[in-house]
């Protein structure tokens, strides 16, 4: 977390309020909110405070922003203090950020940082012409084009200490200066030209529409495969084989699943004692009211015997089976997405 | 290499004009009305099929994730979110999408609002991008003027765009956080459940997703989910933007396949590695969040999600990071340490404290200035502060100091015996912050 206070008092201004021009704006961008939700609009309306008094923000436009939105003052201060991009303390007339975070200290960020040492020196204190203060601030999103500095709100890429010093200069003497890269540079094209997306296709407008031939196909398709269908039932009817019957489970496996056919899927195979036991389960909790009250000393122990062994097959067939263990619901189930609820008749065998 | 006619990004160095008939021209809302009549299923549907896994850095699948959203409204408004807000160091791929390639941005949020039932949607830009800001919003207002978007637009589909601007938050990269400072907070995480997809912005359902994965959508419905897929690896499909920064000799942005390898990928677009592929010490190749990976490991691997993952690494957000052999290793990580330090919300005590010391253990190691058992402790606190907050950072302070020790112990332990073995006067105590 970043330590930050509002400057001392003698440095706060004694009144703000926002400029008309200012105001109205401000009125937009409350508007973008729903109604009751103008609070969103503090950090927008915090930042042309800051903007409009000279690049950092004094207590008196925290608390003019909170009664323009409606807010407790300490919520503004709050938010105001948590967000680093607010300068609470007075800046120079170009407030230089410059980004120390590994891409930018790898490729120099350290010369520069020496050169604004030396140059203006401490961070955080405007120069004696009041031109200039300086700040190491975090990755500012600008990695291939490293090491780069933000000046007031224009981003320099592609600096040396020699750049960034004739660009001081020049800031300082106000000639104009090349925003973005110092070297020549687009934007984060690779130095000297780019080998990719030199294909003139891009650009001539040949690529509109030609993505639509893709449904004309699936149409064709379509067409195509309800054809198909339409003769695959008469096949079927000329060929009348008993078709595989469906295992009724939301999963589509058929019915005939044998240990072999799960072990060829990878699957662990299952003992057929196992397979009894799931299918008995199922069978009796469907019909609870014939079997539970019957011999409740009997289910208690076939549940005791049943988590023991793991399997229970010298119980009468409608007795209540034991509770399922793990080999009795794998026995039924394919992928453990599907294993069967045992009050669910649908889904045992 | 990825061709030409496969790359979505197709204004990636702004070589073009950004405006709204020269995207048009490059293929941007084209036939838009067609892809919103096939319905909401069909665009889930077929953003599933395409694998697209988030851009963002946690690669969740954003088919999957625009699903999440309630089918039916239940009188509370869906929005839709884009996390502009790029700070991960190294990252820098989202930058170019705004200023150069804005109305692929505008498009796939129509899209992605479409098939979640929002009408309203709120990029959030980091507050460093002035310039990035203003192109957007110029874009918006072309979108607006061409009545593309809006309450009465050609689609037939009443939907809003707003930019919303930061103040300089790595936090409020964090989805949950993003909302808080949206909502006109202090960006700290929630706590989640509630999700997004149920409690977001203003209470009401929300998806929030970087701006990559929602500028690619549109061109994923128009070519089809199977034309996205059949690009890189299983479950690693797609083009990707890669941010190649550091000690190469032309860093760059550049869409590739996902899953192209490391070397080829500095070697063909990047000029070649700075010093010769000898010369290469380590990459970071997710951005600073993740591990580091030695030379040796990361030169012939596949940039994709999961072969990084097995590296004990991650893709992230893409930001390859390449550190060279004449790079201080230690003191590297320490500015990581540093950043998350700075950037830690303050929130939960592992992560406001834990970074704080982390950072300054890891100054003294870097000069050497520590007891080589402080390497075992220094790991134990991360493991500590990993998992034991609300949101990834105090994860993502750990990890680089924990790919530092798997892979860069002997350095650490030999800066500390020279240390011992020279005569230094007594060190200047630092207090706690």
């Amino acid at each position: 977390m970043a330590n930050r206070r509002l400057a001392p008092a003698s440095e706060q201004p004694a009144a703000f309020a926002f400029s008309s021009e200012n105001a109205d704006w401000a009125k937009g961008q409350i508007e973008k909110y729903p109604e009751g939700r103008q609070a969103s609009a503090v950090i927008p309306l915090l930042w042309k405070a800051q903007e409009q008094n000279g690049g950092w923000l004094p207590q008196k436009a925290i608390e003019a922003v909170a009664d323009e939105l409606g807010m407790p003052h300490i919520r503004v201060l709050e938010v105001a203090t948590f967000y680093t991009m607010f300068a609470l303390e007075p800046v120079g007339k170009f407030w230089i950020q410059l980004c120390g975070t590994v891409p930018c200290d790898s490729c120099g960020a350290r010369g520069l940082k020496d050169y604004l040492h030396h140059r203006l020196g401490a961070p955080g204190h405007v120069s004696a012409d009041g031109n200039f203060s300086w700040l190491e601030v975090e990755c500012l999103g600008a990695c291939c084009n490293a090491p780069m500095a933000q000046i007031n709100q224009d981003y320099y890429e592609d600096l040396t200490p020699d750049l960034l010093g004739k660009l001081m200069d020049d800031l300082a003497a106000g000639r104009p200066v090349k925003i973005g890269s110092q070297v020549g540079r687009t934007s984060s094209e690779p130095l000297g030209g780019a080998d990719t997306l030199t294909d003139a296709t891009l650009f001539d407008g040949s690529r509109v529409g030609a993505w639509r031939k893709r449904f004309e196909q699936k149409d064709e398709e379509n067409e195509a495969g309800k054809a198909e269908a339409a003769s695959s039932e008469q096949r079927a009817a000329s060929d009348p084989k008993p078709a595989r019957p469906d295992a009724g489970r939301a999963v589509g496996t058929s019915a005939t699943d044998a240990p072999a056919q799960r072990a060829a899927a990878g699957e662990t195979p299952v003992k057929a004692g196992d397979k009894v036991d799931a299918a008995d389960r199922t069978e009796s909790t469907a019909q609870p009211n014939k079997s539970a009250p019957a011999a409740p000393e009997t289910i208690a122990k076939a549940e005791a015997a049943g988590a023991e062994a793991g399997t229970q097959s010298a119980l009468p067939r409608n007795e209540p089976p034991p509770q399922p263990v793990n080999s009795g619901a794998s026995a039924d189930a394919p992928a453990p997405a599907s294993a069967p609820h045992p009050s669910d008749p649908k889904k045992g065998n | 290499m990825l061709a030409d006619q496969d790359r979505i990004f197709t204004n990636l160095y702004g070589l073009h004009s950004p405006g709204l008939d020269a995207a048009k021209q490059r293929g941007a809302w084209d036939g838009t009305k067609f892809l919103l009549e096939m319905g909401r299923d069909w665009i889930i549907d077929e953003m599933k099929q395409s694998g697209l896994r988030g851009r963002g850095g946690a690669g969740f699948p954003t088919g999957l994730k625009w699903s999440f959203m309630p089918k039916k409204s239940d009188g509370r408004p869906h929005y839709l979110v884009v996390n502009a807000d790029e700070s991960e160091p190294g990252t820098c791929k989202d930058r170019e999408i705004m200023r150069h390639d804005p109305h692929l941005l505008i498009e796939g949020c129509m899209l992605a609002s479409f098939a979640m039932a929002a009408h309203a949607c709120y990029i959030y830009i980091r507050g460093e991008y002035v310039a990035e800001k203003h192109a957007l919003q110029r874009a918006v207002d072309e979108a607006y003027a061409a009545r593309l978007v809006g309450k009465d637009n050609v689609h037939g589909y009443p939907f809003d765009i707003y930019v919303h601007h930061g103040a300089g938050a790595y936090i409020c990269g964090e989805e949950t956080a993003l909302l808080e400072s949206l909502e006109g907070k202090k960006g700290m995480p929630r706590l989640k459940p509630p999700f997004p997809a149920n409690m977001g912005l203003y209470g009401c359902p929300t998806t929030v997703n970087n701006v990559e994965s929602i500028a690619v959508a549109g061109t994923i419905l128009r070519r089809g989910g199977a034309w996205f897929a059949g690009l890189g690896g299983k479950n690693n499909t797609g083009t990707k933007l890669f941010c190649v920064s550091g000690h190469v000799n032309k860093p760059c942005n550049v869409e590739e396949e996902l899953g192209i390898t490391f070397r080829e990928l500095v070697d063909k677009h990047c000029g070649g590695m700075r010093g010769g592929w000898d010369n290469l010490l380590c990459s970071i190749p997710g951005g600073s969040s993740v591990p580091l990976v030695p030379a040796e490991q990361i030169i012939d691997a596949k940039m994709d999600f999961d072969t990084l993952k097995n590296l004990g690494s991650g893709l992230g957000t893409a930001a390859v990071i390449v550190l060279d052999r004449s790079t201080d290793i230690v003191s590297a990580i320490a500015r990581i340490a540093y950043f998350y330090k700075h950037e830690s919300c303050g929130q939960c005590t592992p992560c406001r404290e834990g970074t704080g010391w982390m950072w300054r253990v890891m100054l003294r190691m870097a000069e050497g200035r520590a007891q080589r058992r402080e390497i075992d402790m220094l790991l134990d606190v991360t493991k500590q502060i990993e998992g034991h907050t609300i949101c990834a950072l105090g994860d993502a302070a750990a990890w680089p100091i924990q790919g530092l020790i798997r892979h860069f112990r002997p350095e650490i332990e030999k800066r500390i015996d020279r240390y011992s073995a020279n005569p230094h006067s007594d060190p200047v105590p630092m207090a706690a912050e």
